[in-house]
């Protein structure tokens, strides 16, 4: 019968609390960082028994001479291709430390291996061939580095033999990588002339770099250090779930920053609700005392039953952070699609999940060249300002203010597409405060659409001044009345006589103008009606985040009447009045009006009738599932009658 | 198993030592992939690392593992091994789950056969996969442990075959999981990538849990690495106990699986078999 093993009588280890290090290696895929590493673990004595012996033979085998690099291309599939094709980790010691090399591809179309690898890492080793000088790929890389979050860096410039080992080559070299990299905020921790192929300044000075006085590759290491505390910053605990497995009703989470002991009065974001923590929770042990530091996974129970969900953040009092609806970030992207203004998107900000809408633009570039180019989307491999409208308030930090709490992902299809940090937050646009606490409707959606036979939804027309927008609008009202249903119309300019009289027509008050709209509209379908918006609405960033507010109930349709025709009909004397100089800013010959670029319906009255348009509009309306279909309903009604 | 293992509760700690650090980041993971799956199961191996990770488990979930944990049984593992997970799959309190491996017959003839004998446990995964549903396989590898290991994710997406495409992995950074595997497709998750053969050893010794004898030496020979008994063999080693085995690997320079009869066989059979769907 077997006998366990219990260990408990057994010594403490030894060896396992070395301080660790995980360093990266970037740059361009040719300049020789899988032969860095090779040589980085034989010199540190790290190779397995055997391996080089069994690499050489396997060369041998093939006819090929020995390459360093071959110790990482484990992978059959590698070797094939030539290149690495994924972060790899390896371990190996110097003196001082446990290190963890994190080898990064350079091939531009494995950028987000080294994004991954780059990610983990407390320091990082650009590489530089000296012959071929810095790369695109070597600023991109640099620029990604400055990005995530990784400050210390170390240059090596390699194959030092190629150039004759001279000085010069490499102090111009030098100069220029550490220009761009001043200017990105990052100074490098080194500059190391090597030749990885032949072992010099990896961990031995040689003759051959004898004018070279600076650290070796290893000491450069050893002199990086890991990871700052986050202990000092404000306390965040981003709740990941909430436990009942037994009478404890545990909330559990990993502190990002900050710490935490029994006895905290703390505030829970985004609603802002107070509480006090009653114990530390935790298997298997009893429940601790003491401070709880950052990067600790906890579990803490509080001292009242409140509603607390993933995704919230725990504050102490005082400290909380910032709670909105938008935000702006400077993002890499890594998608096959660029991303545009506009572009529908999930927003993960720690375990916070929440959909959003990519409101505008501000500035995109490829990191790699060294103008910035002005675009109005994201390409692939490239990085951007954006401006982010979420669906449900957050609760966020800037990266400045908290590096953890302060960064965000985005999500397409199910799979991160980019990332990126946290530049401001638009207070202006909070949640409600705690002390607001809205009523809700007594009637249920389904009541009202049982009555109405259709969905709440926002038909939100957009076009030129006279294009035909109010007139489609109200003949919609009409024909969804007619037929039982519950439609409400919102006209632009009919709200600006009350409710929006504040407003004037700057950039600003109209964006203002289209938030209201959007938000009374959105409460109008949540409560089951057909609310119909006939508004200018020029900014295709406005509409992008009224769609966002109100979400899937949205249905834009442009009225794509041409401008000529709209201003011959000029039905309230609108373009008249511009043309003389009366309506300064006049969106029908200002030229400002975005079209937009997808819809549910685009509609040119000058080609159309009222009565087909509206017929097309309905169509479009049942394809959508906001109309009930005539059949279904039928079914419907009949299962309630069964169940009735 | 008495709790022997108590804690001792330590006033006022703000530092985590590096054990403490490798434990927290699994329990997140761990907690991760139960919020955001729907169906998991825990691969018990019955080796020290799945039994470190069931452990972690009843860390993060305050003692208990809320998913069943699954022995993908070949039929030919150790007889302690038996023991041991008969014993501990009660004491522990798990719902475990044992699925047989179908006939070698079944197993591509073409593959050398220590590689063959571990496709067929592939099979025996897949046919569990399917006939429970899981979409989410918790799974104790780590990356010191095998070069392919080492390029993994910690959420790692699988196709509808249950294969592993390593050219096109998702990016996975700043603790953020690809968690959306596609309909009929699963994932795995690896809560222990990011550990050494050392951490487990040291962590095994430091909280107290119970282990298979056959890791300690006897007579000269220990095994380092469990699989089954007709394809797995001892090292040479005169360590007998867990201190004495983290003497022995801060020395040695023997991979971890130069017991494991499968890696040696061809230079791509452990890929070969980790692309169609092995751990």
């Amino acid at each position: 019968m077997t006998k366990i093993v219990n260990p408990t009588s057994l010594g403490m280890p030894n060896g396992t609390t070395r301080p660790q290090l995980r360093i990266v290696i970037v740059g361009h895929v040719d300049h020789g960082k899988s032969t860095l590493v090779g040589r980085l673990l034989h010199e540190t004595g790290g190779l397995p028994d055997g391996k080089l012996e069994m690499l050489k033979a396997v060369s041998a085998r093939r006819g090929m001479p020995f390459e360093w690099s071959f110790l990482l291309d484990a992978l059959q599939t590698e070797r094939d291709q030539g290149i690495t094709i994924d972060t790899t980790q390896i371990r190996f010691r110097t003196k001082l430390r446990d290190v963890i090399l994190i080898d990064a591809p350079g091939h531009a179309e494995f950028l987000r291996n080294m994004i991954t690898g780059a990610s983990q890492a407390d320091g990082a080793v650009l590489i530089v061939d000296a012959l071929e000088g810095v790369r695109d790929q070597t600023r991109r890389h640099a620029y990604l580095l400055h990005l995530l979050g990784v400050k210390q860096v170390a240059v090596v410039v390699n194959k030092m033999d190629r150039v004759d080992f001279s000085a010069l080559r490499f102090q111009a070299i030098s100069d220029e990588i550490s220009a761009h990299l001043i200017e990105l905020g990052v100074t490098p921790a080194a500059v190391i002339p090597i030749s990885a192929r032949d072992g010099d300044g990896v961990a031995t000075h040689t003759d051959r770099i004898g004018w070279y006085r600076g650290p070796t590759v290893v000491g450069a290491l050893d002199a990086l250090t890991p990871a700052l505390a986050l202990d000092e910053l404000p306390l965040r605990l981003p709740v990941q779930a909430i436990y009942k497995f037994d009478d404890r009703r545990i909330v559990a989470g990993r502190v990002e920053a900050g710490h935490l002991a029994v006895g905290d009065d703390v505030v829970i974001m985004p609603a802002g609700k107070r509480a006090k923590i009653k114990s530390v929770e935790r298997w298997s042990a009893m429940p601790l005392e003491g401070e709880h530091g950052a990067g600790r996974s906890v579990g803490i129970t509080l001292d009242r039953e409140l509603f607390v969900e993933r995704g919230d953040v725990i504050a102490h009092a005082g400290a909380v952070p910032s709670y909105t609806r938008r935000l702006r970030a400077r993002i890499f992207w890594l998608h096959d699609q660029p991303l545009t203004a506009g572009s529908s998107i999930l927003v993960r900000l720690g375990v916070r999940e929440v959909r959003g809408r990519v409101v505008a633009i501000e500035k995109a570039i490829d990191p790699g060249e060294l103008a910035s180019v002005e675009t109005k989307q994201i390409a692939r491999n490239h990085v951007g300002e954006i401006e982010v409208a979420l669906a449900q308030p957050v609760a966020a930090d800037r990266y400045i203010d908290n590096p953890r709490t302060g960064r965000l992902v985005i999500e397409v299809g199910g799979r991160i597409a980019g990332g990126g940090l946290v530049l401001s937050i638009d207070a202006a646009q909070r949640a409600v405060s705690s002390d607001i606490v809205p009523v809700q409707s007594a009637l249920q959606p389904e009541e009202r659409s049982a009555r109405y036979r259709h969905q709440g939804a926002v038909v939100w027309f957009t076009g030129l001044p006279g294009s035909g927008k109010s007139t489609l609008a109200r003949a919609l009202e009409h024909r969804l009345f007619a037929k039982g249903g519950s439609p409400i119309l919102l006209d632009g300019d009919t709200l600006r006589a009350g409710l929006n009289r504040d407003l004037g027509f700057s950039a600003a008050d109209r964006s203002e103008n289209v938030r209201r709209l959007a938000e009374m509209a959105g409460h109008l379908a949540r409560n089951g009606h057909i609310a119909i918006v006939a508004a200018v609405s020029p900014s295709r960033g406005d509409r992008a985040e009224a769609r966002s507010a109100v979400d899937t109930a949205f249905r834009e349709i442009y009225v794509a009447t041409p401008a000529e025709i709209c201003e011959q009909r000029d039905p309230k004397g609108h373009y008249a009045k511009a043309r003389a100089g009366d309506l300064p800013g006049f969106t029908g010959i200002a030229n400002d009006y975005q079209a937009p670029e997808t819809v549910e319906l685009r509609i040119d009255t000058s080609t159309v009738d009222v009565g087909r348009a509206i017929d097309g509009i309905e169509d479009m309306l049942r394809q959508t599932q906001v109309l009930d279909d005539g059949a279904a309903n039928l079914a419907a009604f009949e299962a309630v009658r069964v169940t009735a | 198993m008495t709790s022997t293992n108590l804690e001792r509760v330590r006033p006022d700690v703000v530092s985590m030592d590096h054990l403490d650090q490798l434990e927290a980041q699994s329990i997140y993971i761990l907690r991760e992939g139960f919020a955001r799956l729907k169906k998991l199961a825990l691969l018990w191996s019955l080796g020290k690392d799945s039994n470190v990770m069931i452990w972690l488990a009843r860390k993060a979930f305050f003692g208990h593992v809320p998913f069943p944990a699954l022995h993908v049984d070949t039929g030919k593992k150790f007889p302690e091994m038996y023991a041991f997970r008969d014993h501990y799959s009660k004491e522990w309190g798990l719902d475990l789950t044992i699925e047989y491996c179908p006939s070698i017959d079944s197993v591509d003839p073409t593959l050398p056969p220590a590689a063959r004998s571990a496709a067929r446990k592939t099979e025996g995964l897949k046919l569990a996969l399917a006939k429970h549903g899981f979409d989410g396989l918790i799974a104790g590898i780590r990356r010191d442990e095998e070069a392919t290991r080492a390029k993994e994710r910690v959420f790692s997406p699988r196709g509808v075959e249950g294969g592993w495409d390593v050219r096109d992995q998702p990016p996975e950074f700043w603790d953020q999981f690809n968690a959306s595997p596609p309909p009929g497709a699963h994932l795995r998750i690896h809560p222990i990538l990011h550990w050494t053969e050392a951490d487990i050893w040291a962590y095994t010794a430091r909280e107290n849990i119970p282990i298979i004898p056959l890791y300690l030496a006897k007579d000269g020979k220990r095994y380092r690495s469990l699989g089954d008994a007709d394809i797995t063999n001892p090292v040479a080693s005169t360590a007998s106990t867990i201190a004495e085995i983290l003497v022995e690997l801060d020395g040695t320079t023997i991979p971890e699986r130069a017991g494991r009869a499968l890696d040696h066989e061809t230079e791509d059979a452990f890929e070969r078999l980790r692309v169609a769907g092995y751990l």
